[in-house]
C-alpha cells in the first residue's frame, strides 16, 4: 500500500452530515410553551368570568362546576384570573427578558472581542449597575414615572442587563481566544463581523440556558413588584402576585395558591426542557 | 513460565451519537511475557489506547469490551467483578498517562499523590511508601529526590512531572505498567531525560510494561516487542530490530517511510540573489506581553532582537522549544501582537505594527495557518462560508463567481468539492488542515505563516500536508514561515532554518548548514535531541548533549547576554552571562550568536 492510498483511507473516514431533530422531552417543553402563549393571547376571552367578579361568597373555596379551580381568598374565580395574568406573567416578563438580553448580550460580546478600553469601560459601569440595589431602584423609578406595562417591561429589563452582560462576556471571551477567530481578527474584520459571525454563533447554546434562567428571574421579579403594589395595578394581577395574594391559603393547601404556582412550574419546565434539549448548534451540551 | 498477559481475540466496541455500534478493536491476540517491553504503535484511531486500558479492565464512556479475553497472571479480567478489577488497578497494574500536567491534583503537595495508590490498597504505612517514593526518584534522576515531593506539581517542570508519575505508578511495585504515549507532548531535549528515566527504572526492577505511542523512533529505543496497528487490527508483530531492519507490512513499511520525510531539492535558483526585495523582511524585533519600559522593552519580553529575511518563493524554518517565542513572532509579523520595537517590512514596504492599522492589502499578503485544526475553523459554519468569507472580504467576490472560486480552492487543496456543504465537525483531522490553508490561500497572499501546521496530525498525514505545501509553492510561487519543533520536518521543507531559543536568534541559516560543523552550542543540542530510527541511540548519547538537556530551559531574560548560558557545556562565565552576544559569520555560510569563534567552537567539539 502506498502513503497515498493510506492518507485517502484514513481522511476517507470522516462523519457524514446528519440532521438532528427535537427529541421528545424538547417536544413536550414545546407544546407547554404553545399552550401558554396561546393563553396569554385569549386568555381574557375564554375565561369564564371577569377578573375582579366576587363569584363565590367564601374564600378559598374547593374545586366546583362553575369554578373549576376553586376560588381565590376574596372568592374571585382562581381559573379565570391565572387565564388573565397569563398575559402579564408571560408578556412582561418574556419582553424584560428579550430586552436585557439584548443589551447585556450584545454589549458583553462587543466588550470580549474589543478587548482593552471598551472592555474595561463597560465592565466597570456594569459593576456599578450591578451594586445598586435592584428593587430599590425598581421602586424609585416606578414611583417616579408611575406603573404602567412598558414602564415595567423597562426597569425589570434593566435590573437584569448586567447579569446578562456579565454571563455573555464570559462566554464570549472563551470563544474570542480561540484561532477562528484571530484569523477573522488578522483578516482585519471589524468587531461587528466577529460578534456576528464568530462569536454568536458558538454561544448561542449556553446564552439560550441563560434566557430561560433570567426569564424566570423576571417572573420573580415582577411577583415581587406586583406584590409591592407597584406591578400589575389590581383587579388584574400576574401569577407571582396571585400566590402572594393568597398566601394565607397554604396552610390549608388552598388550590388559589397552588394552581398560580403550578402555572409558573410548567412555563418555567416548558421553556428549560426546549432550551435543553435543542438539537445541533443550539444544543446547551454541546462542546467546542 | 506462562506470560504475563495473554490478550485472546480481543474485541472492543463502540456506540456513536446516533447508536450505530461500531467495532474499533477488531480479534485482537497478543502476549506479553514477564520482564518483556512491548509496543503498541499505529496512529490515532488505530485502537492503541483502547486496546491498553482494556489490559486494566477499563474501557472508556460509550465503550464496550465485546469479546475475547484478556488473562493477566493466570485470570480472566472480564470475568472479574468491579472490586477485584479495583483491587488489581494502580498495585498489579499501573498506568501513566500521555498528560502529567492533567494527571496531577494542583492542589496537593507531590508526594502524597505519589504513594496515594500504596494507601488506598493498604500496602505499607504512610513512612516506609514515602521512603521508597524517594529512592524511586532517586532511581528515576530526579534532582533533589528528598525534597522533591514536597513541592507542588506547578513548581516542577513538566519532564519531571512525567518521571513522577512513573514514580507513582511504580511505588506499588505493580507487575505490569502501561505507559500511554508519556513522551509525546515533550519538547526533544525534555524527551531524552524522560526516555532515559523510564528505561533505566524499567530495567532495574525487570518490569513488564507496554508502551503506546505512535513515534516510531522512540519505541526503537525502548519496546523489545513491537505491535504495529492499524483500524483495530494488529498488522504486524515482532522483535523491534526486525521491524526496524526488515518490515514485511505495507503498512509497517509507509509507517517507516514517513518517520524520515524526504527532502525536497533545494531551489538553489530560488536562492540567488536578486534585485526584488525579499517577500518579509523582519528587523530587530522585541515583542512581548505587558507595559514596555522606558527602553521600549516589555515586561515580559518573548522574542527579543529577532532579525529574518524570505525571499520570493522560498521557505524559512524556524525551530525552537516550547516556549521559545516561534509563536509570538507569527503573531508579531501577522499583527496579532504589536511589536515593542522593531520593524516588519512587507514586499520592502514597512508595516504598521498592529493589524488593525494595517491596510486590507497589506493584511491580505499575509495570511496564518494554525496548528490546531480543530480551534482554527469555526465550528458553527459551513465550509463554503469559511472559504467565501476572504473572498468577499479580499476581492469582493459574490454569487456565482465566489462559488467557483471556492470549488478551485477546494480542488487546490485536493479535497472534492461536495465537501463545500460540510462543517468542520464533519470532516479528519487532515480535511480540516486543508480547509485550514485554503483559507489562507484565498487571500492570494504572498506569504504564509504556518504555525504547527503538521504537529497535530498523524505522521502519514502530516506528510501528504507537506507535500501539498510544497506543490502550492512551486505552483503559486509562496513564501513560508514555517514554525515547528520537529527538527526533521524544518529540515526535510524549508531553505532556511532559524533557530530560536528562550526568544533569541542562537543560529540561522541555509539548511544545510545544520549538517555542517560548527554549529551553535543550541543547535548542536537540539540536533542531537532527536531520537534517531535505530536502536541503541538512547544509550550512546554523549554526556554533553545528557548534561545540557536535563537543565531546565530559560524563560526569555531581559538582556542582551546569551540566555542559553544556563544550560552550555562551553559557556565562558563571567563574559557570556554579561556581555551582549555578538553575531558571528561562519565559513560554512550561516550566523550564529556566540562569544565563542569559529575555531573554538570546532576546538571544543573535537574534544
Amino acid at each position: 500500500m502506498s502513503a497515498q492510498d493510506s492518507i485517502s483511507a484514513v481522511e476517507a473516514s470522516a462523519l457524514p452530515r446528519r440532521r438532528s431533530q427535537l427529541p421528545l422531552a424538547g417536544m413536550i417543553g414545546a407544546v407547554i410553551i404553545a399552550f401558554w402563549v396561546l393563553m396569554a393571547l385569549i386568555g381574557p376571552y375564554v375565561a369564564p368570568h371577569q377578573v375582579g367578579a366576587l363569584v363565590d361568597n367564601d374564600g378559598f373555596g374547593r374545586m366546583q362546576w362553575a369554578l373549576p379551580l376553586g376560588s381565590d381568598y376574596l372568592g374571585r374565580d382562581v381559573l379565570s384570573r391565572i387565564l388573565i395574568g397569563a398575559r402579564y406573567s408571560i408578556g412582561v416578563a418574556a419582553a424584560a427578558t428579550f430586552l436585557a438580553i439584548f443589551m447585556g448580550g450584545t454589549l458583553g460580546m462587543l466588550a470580549a472581542v474589543s478587548r482593552g478600553l471598551i472592555d474595561m469601560a463597560l465592565s466597570r459601569f456594569f459593576d456599578a449597575l450591578i451594586s445598586i440595589p435592584s428593587k430599590m431602584s425598581a421602586l424609585v423609578v416606578i414611583a417616579a414615572l408611575g406603573s404602567s406595562i412598558s414602564v415595567l417591561i423597562g426597569t425589570i429589563a434593566v435590573i437584569l442587563t448586567p447579569g446578562a452582560f456579565r454571563t455573555w462576556r464570559a462566554l464570549a471571551v472563551n470563544v474570542n481566544a480561540l484561532d477562528f477567530v484571530e484569523v477573522a481578527r488578522a483578516r482585519g474584520e471589524g468587531a461587528g463581523y466577529l460578534i456576528r459571525e464568530e462569536v454568536l454563533p458558538n454561544i448561542a447554546g449556553p446564552v439560550l440556558t441563560d434566557f430561560g434562567l433570567r426569564f424566570v428571574f423576571a417572573v420573580l421579579l415582577l411577583s415581587s413588584l406586583s406584590f409591592l403594589g407597584l406591578g400589575v395595578q389590581p383587579p388584574n394581577a400576574d401569577w407571582g402576585s396571585l400566590v402572594r395574594e393568597n398566601i394565607d391559603g397554604l396552610a390549608d393547601g388552598a388550590l388559589a395558591v397552588v394552581m398560580p404556582a403550578v402555572a409558573i412550574a410548567t412555563l418555567t419546565i416548558g421553556v428549560n426542557l426546549l432550551i435543553d434539549n435543542l438539537p445541533g448548534r443550539w444544543s446547551s451540551s454541546r462542546e467546542h | 513460565m506462562a506470560p504475563l498477559v495473554e490478550v485472546d481475540r480481543l474485541r472492543v466496541a463502540a456506540r456513536d451519537e446516533r447508536g450505530c455500534e461500531n467495532v474499533i478493536v477488531k480479534d485482537v491476540s497478543f502476549e506479553v511475557q514477564r520482564g518483556e517491553v512491548v509496543a503498541l504503535i499505529g496512529e490515532s484511531g488505530s485502537g492503541k489506547t483502547t486496546i491498553a486500558l482494556s489490559l486494566m479492565g477499563y474501557a472508556r464512556a460509550g465503550v464496550t469490551i465485546a469479546g475475547g479475553s484478556i488473562a493477566f497472571d493466570g485470570r480472566n479480567l472480564l470475568d472479574m467483578s468491579q472490586r477485584e478489577i479495583s483491587s488489581l488497578r494502580g498495585r498489579d497494574i499501573a498506568y501513566v498517562p500521555q498528560s502529567a500536567a492533567a494527571a496531577f491534583n494542583p492542589a496537593r503537595p507531590l508526594l502524597k499523590q505519589v504513594i496515594e495508590s500504596s494507601q488506598i490498597h493498604r500496602l505499607m504505612p504512610v513512612a516506609e511508601a514515602e521512603a521508597k517514593a524517594v529512592s524511586l526518584f532517586r532511581e528515576l534522576m530526579l534532582p533533589n529526590p528528598e525534597k522533591v515531593g514536597e513541592r507542588y506539581p506547578h513548581q516542577v517542570s513538566g519532564g519531571q512531572l512525567q518521571r513522577l508519575l512513573a514514580a507513582m505508578a511504580l511505588v506499588t511495585d505493580p507487575s505490569l505498567v502501561i505507559f500511554d504515549e508519556p513522551t509525546t507532548a515533550l519538547d526533544v531535549t525534555t524527551q531524552i531525560e524522560v526516555l532515559r528515566a523510564f528505561k533505566k527504572a524499567i530495567k532495574e526492577r525487570g518490569t513488564t510494561a507496554v508502551y503506546v505511542t505512535h513515534d516510531l523512533a522512540v519505541v526503537a529505543q525502548i519496546a523489545d516487542r513491537i505491535i504495529v496497528l492499524r483500524d483495530g487490527i494488529i498488522r504486524e508483530i515482532d522483535a523491534t530490530r526486525r521491524i526496524l531492519k526488515e518490515p514485511k507490512n505495507d503498512y509497517t513499511k509507509s509507517l517507516l517511510a514517513a518517520a524520515e520525510p524526504q527532502v525536497r531539492t533545494a531551489r538553489s535558483e530560488a536562492l540567488q540573489e536578486t534585485s526584488t526585495p525579499p517577500v518579509l523582511e523582519v528587523k530587530h524585533v522585541t515583542a512581548g506581553y505587558g507595559a514596555t519600559d522606558r527602553e521600549g522593552i516589555p515586561t515580559l519580553p518573548v522574542i527579543r532582537d529577532v532579525s529574518l529575511s524570505i525571499k520570493h518563493g522560498t521557505t524559512l524554518g524556524v525551530i525552537g522549544e516550547s516556549g521559545c517565542g516561534k509563536s509570538t513572532l507569527a503573531r508579531v509579523v501577522a499583527g496579532l501582537l504589536p511589536a515593542a520595537q522593531g520593524e516588519v517590512l512587507l514586499n520592502g514596504a514597512p508595516l504598521p505594527r498592529s493589524a488593525a492599522e494595517r491596510t486590507r492589502d497589506q493584511l491580505r499578503g499575509i495570511q496564518i495557518v494554525f496548528q490546531m485544526a480543530d480551534t482554527a475553523l469555526n465550528p458553527a459554519r459551513p465550509v463554503s462560508r469559511i472559504l467565501g468569507r476572504p473572498l468577499e472580504f479580499y476581492h469582493g467576490l459574490s454569487g456565482d463567481k465566489r462559488r467557483r472560486r471556492v470549488a478551485e480552492l477546494l480542488d487546490m487543496v485536493r479535497l472534492p468539492a461536495n465537501m463545500v456543504g460540510r462543517f468542520p465537525g464533519e470532516l479528519s483531522g487532515g480535511q480540516k488542515q486543508r480547509v485550514n490553508l485554503a483559507r489562507a490561500l484565498a487571500a492570494e497572499p504572498s506569504l504564509i505563516l504556518c504555525d504547527e501546521v503538521t504537529s497535530a496530525l498523524d505522521t502519514v498525514v502530516g506528510a501528504a500536508i507537506l507535500n501539498l505545501l510544497a506543490e502550492l509553492q512551486r505552483e503559486l510561487g509562496l513564501a513560508y514561515l514555517f514554525i515547528s519543533h520537529d527538527l526533521s520536518t524544518v529540515k526535510a521543507v524549508c531553505d532556511e532554518v532559524m533557530i530560536l531559543y528562550a526568544g533569541q536568534m542562537m543560529e540561522r541559516g541555509n539548511r544545510s548548514a545544520l549538517r555542517e560543523r560548527p554549529l551553535h552550542p543550541y543547535s548542536e543540542l537540539l540536533i542531537s535531541s532527536v531520537p534517531e530510527l535505530r536502536q541503541g541511540w538512547l544509550d550512546g548519547i554523549s554526556e554533553t548533549v545528557l548534561k545540557e538537556a536535563t537543565a531546565g530551559v530559560a524563560r526569555p531574560g531581559r538582556g542582551a547576554a546569551c540566555s542559553f548560558f544556563e544550560r552550555c557545556s562551553v559557556r565562558i562565565p563571567g563574559r557570556c552571562d554579561i556581555e551582549p552576544t555578538p553575531l558571528r559569520r561562519l565559513s560554512k555560510g550561516a550566523d550564529i550568536r556566540c562569544q565563542r569563534t569559529e575555531e573554538e567552537l570546532m576546538e571544543l567539539r573535537a574534544r
